[in-house]
């Protein structure tokens, strides 16, 4: 009978427990799954889990009696091996949040796969507008850029200069196809002409072949629709080849700050392109840049994507704070966040739409002459700004089942 | 008609580099039964090598063309002592999962401090600029690299098969208790050889520093290529896999512009195809 009541008393308590758990948990499980040993690992990589590490602790959750973890792993740009580790993450060690995901063949997986177990995904590296178009899930926001807003500024300001005729140089996967088509439209749009084209695999290391292509097409304009490490082979090959010397203008669609300190500004000197984010931009996005640099083994500054990971968590934290704890459903997460407007040191003020697009202006930016730089990472010329509500593809064109017509 | 002439010529400066890659694997495979992977690394570390040299000491391209395989040939022939000696005699696995290992690692440091978008590295003034042959635009850097490597590999094909010092080093192979008998320090001259072939792999590293980013993964994205060439060649066959490390690069080329999506497993392909006729190569003798 005494063995009987210390059961049921044990039980009770356990049971009161749980319950209390359930209306007020206040643990969180971050997995940032990034690409740690390839070519895309300099712009997102350790940099992101160095972001992530950041906002838990600028968000001051600790000391309010929440729990928070992080964990990290490298996707090595491959989908499957991506999407075995997410499983295991969200199924095993409960993780909540997915953060970075870079790759757009990846982010597209990981994308189906949060869906499928109600998790929450903040994408700020891959680059294909699908993740908030055909493809749009409620428990994806898309943090950063993607190839409509890439296309949409620069191919616009570029077409407005005169450059009306282009030839592309594609990366041969759904992030170069994505650019490619998105930027032909714009281009089409605004009056220009797309010539060729002409695809290359990823992480090749000679573009010679594909740049004397380019190179006898006579097109006014070479867009680069590769990212990374091709894209700052394409850049060093070009001048090489006296593709610049020869008329031809390269417009690199989709250049992280990490690429142009590796080429040096000699080589990188007045590319023109765009980005959200720049540690120079105003006194909020210089104060994280100079306590994210200190902390980095190579004192880089941040790239749009690990600064898209902190601001991406600062508001993810905001939104468990204001549901009073965490309820691991990401719809429900999801939902909360888009009601929630954004507003951050890094991206400013801002807001996510019903599509998961998180909206914010667009920076048109020239990287700088040797001599107009002050010293290392003072690279970019602000030379135009989109504002959020024209950066991105409007609702009305937007193929979402997410949004309501 | 014109278009094809300049990838018949890019093909052919790509071609140099894999002859000069393979070229190193086939002389320490052929020498010392060694299936060579930290080729990449050591290729890569050439590269590096050369980077350092300009930024921490000043030397520029000519020097660096110079020490740079002396330095990582000497890292080689320290990797031959302390570990892949102990290997002879054993199934090519061993040798193979050690090399691939020791890439890894060598890989994996590199990335650690530098980062995977790499360093700049320029091209030495004296070979800046280009010509304009017609068909297309050379930049003379280009040029330099294949004529070059097309020196370095016959000057090696010479010296391994035309000369007494390669002479010893056949029989060496072939019969080292008998090589030894006449007064011959064979394991010298297996380090030394293994030394040669990873000087090969640093200066190609050395020519490709200015053309590519000086990346700690640029060898291995090549190396499993160079591998290819080498199996068709033919194992251990150095005038084979010169031929073949330059007719690869044209095969290559001209797929780059018939077919750009399949550039990367063309030469695969090929290897299938060759085993299927002739499993030990296009030059290969029967072991």
């Amino acid at each position: 009978m005494k063995q009987q009541i210390s059961a049921l008393l044990f039980g009770t308590a356990l049971a009161l427990c749980v319950t209390a758990a359930m209306a007020q948990d206040k643990n969180v499980k971050i997995g940032v799954l990034t690409d740690n040993s390839g070519l895309y690992s300099d712009l997102g990589g350790a940099g992101s889990t160095l972001a992530a590490q950041m906002a838990i602790e600028d968000s001051g959750l600790a000391a309010k009696g929440w729990k928070i973890d992080l964990i990290s792993a490298d996707h090595q740009n491959k989908p499957d091996i991506a999407t075995t580790i997410a499983r295991q993450w969200i199924d095993v060690e409960k993780v909540d949040i997915l953060m970075d995901v870079l790759n757009s063949g990846v982010g597209l997986a990981i994308n189906n796969l949060v869906k499928e177990k109600n998790a929450v995904m903040i994408n700020t590296g891959a680059a294909t507008s699908d993740l908030t178009n055909a493809q749009c899930s409620p428990n994806t926001v898309h943090w950063v850029y993607d190839t409509y807003m890439l296309a949409n500024s620069t191919g616009q300001a570029l077409v407005k200069a005169g450059g009306d005729t282009w030839y592309f140089l594609t990366a041969d996967y759904a992030f170069g196809h994505a650019l490619e088509r998105d930027t032909t439209a714009v281009v089409v749009k605004s009056g220009g002409k797309v010539i060729g084209t002409v695809k290359h695999p990823l992480n090749s290391s000679d573009f010679s072949s594909f740049l004397l292509q380019a190179q006898a097409s006579k097109a006014k304009i070479v867009g680069m629709a590769n990212a990374g490490g091709d894209t700052t082979n394409t850049i060093k090959q070009a001048s090489e080849f006296g593709i610049v010397a020869g008329g031809q203008k390269l417009a690199g669609l989709l250049l992280f700050i990490t690429d142009v300190h590796s080429l040096g500004l000699k080589v990188a000197q007045g590319l023109t392109f765009t980005e959200t984010f720049y540690w120079d931009l105003n006194d909020g996005t210089r104060a994280f840049s100079k306590r994210f640099s200190e902390r980095m083994k190579n004192k880089a500054q941040p790239s749009m994507v690990q600064a898209g990971v902190y601001s991406g968590l600062i508001h993810y934290f905001k939104t468990l704070e204001a549901m009073g704890g965490n309820v691991h459903d990401g719809i429900k997460v999801v939902d909360k966040m888009k009601s929630l407007p954004t507003d951050d040191a890094l991206f400013g003020k801002g807001s996510i739409r019903v599509d998961g697009r998180k909206i914010h202006p667009a920076y048109l930016f020239e990287v700088k002459k040797p001599e107009e730089s002050k010293g290392p990472w003072d690279y970019y010329k602000l030379i135009g700004t989109t504002p959020g509500d024209q950066a991105f593809r409007p609702l009305s064109e937007s193929a979402c089942p997410l949004v309501k017509k | 008609m014109q278009a094809l002439y300049a990838q018949l010529l890019v093909g052919l400066i790509n071609g140099s580099f894999y002859a000069l890659l393979s070229l190193g694997l086939a002389v320490i495979f052929g020498m010392l039964n060694i299936i060579n992977f930290a080729h990449g690394a050591l290729y890569m570390m050439g590269a590096f090598c050369a980077y350092f040299l300009l930024h921490l000491t000043g030397l520029g391209y000519w020097p660096a063309l110079i020490i740079a395989p002396i330095v990582v040939g000497i890292f080689g022939m320290i990797l031959e002592r302390t570990m892949l000696q102990w290997l002879t005699g054993l199934d090519h696995l061993y040798g193979l999962l050690l090399t691939f290992g020791i890439a890894l690692i060598v890989q994996g440091v590199f990335q650690n401090y530098f980062g995977s978008s790499g360093l700049p590295y320029a091209i030495p003034d004296e070979l800046k600029g280009g010509m304009n042959l017609g068909f297309m635009f050379l930049p003379i850097y280009r040029g330099w690299v294949v004529v070059f490597s097309l020196i370095v590999c016959i000057a090696t094909w010479y010296l391994i098969e035309k000369t007494r010092l390669g002479a010893n080093l056949r029989a060496a192979t072939e019969n080292p208790t008998l090589v030894r008998a006449f007064g011959i320090n064979v394991p010298r001259m297996i380090t030394l050889t293994y030394g040669l072939g990873v000087g090969l792999a640093a200066l190609a590293g050395v020519l490709s520093a200015p053309i590519n980013q000086v990346r700690p993964l640029m060898g291995a994205d090549l190396i499993i290529v160079v591998f290819a060439v080498v199996v068709i060649g033919g194992m251990g066959s150095i005038m084979g896999s010169i031929i073949t490390g330059f007719a690869l690069g044209v095969i290559e080329g001209l797929t780059k512009y018939f077919y750009p999506e399949a550039s990367n497993t063309v030469v695969f392909v090929l290897m299938v195809l060759v085993l299927l006729v002739k499993p030990t190569g296009l030059t290969g003798r029967a072991a």
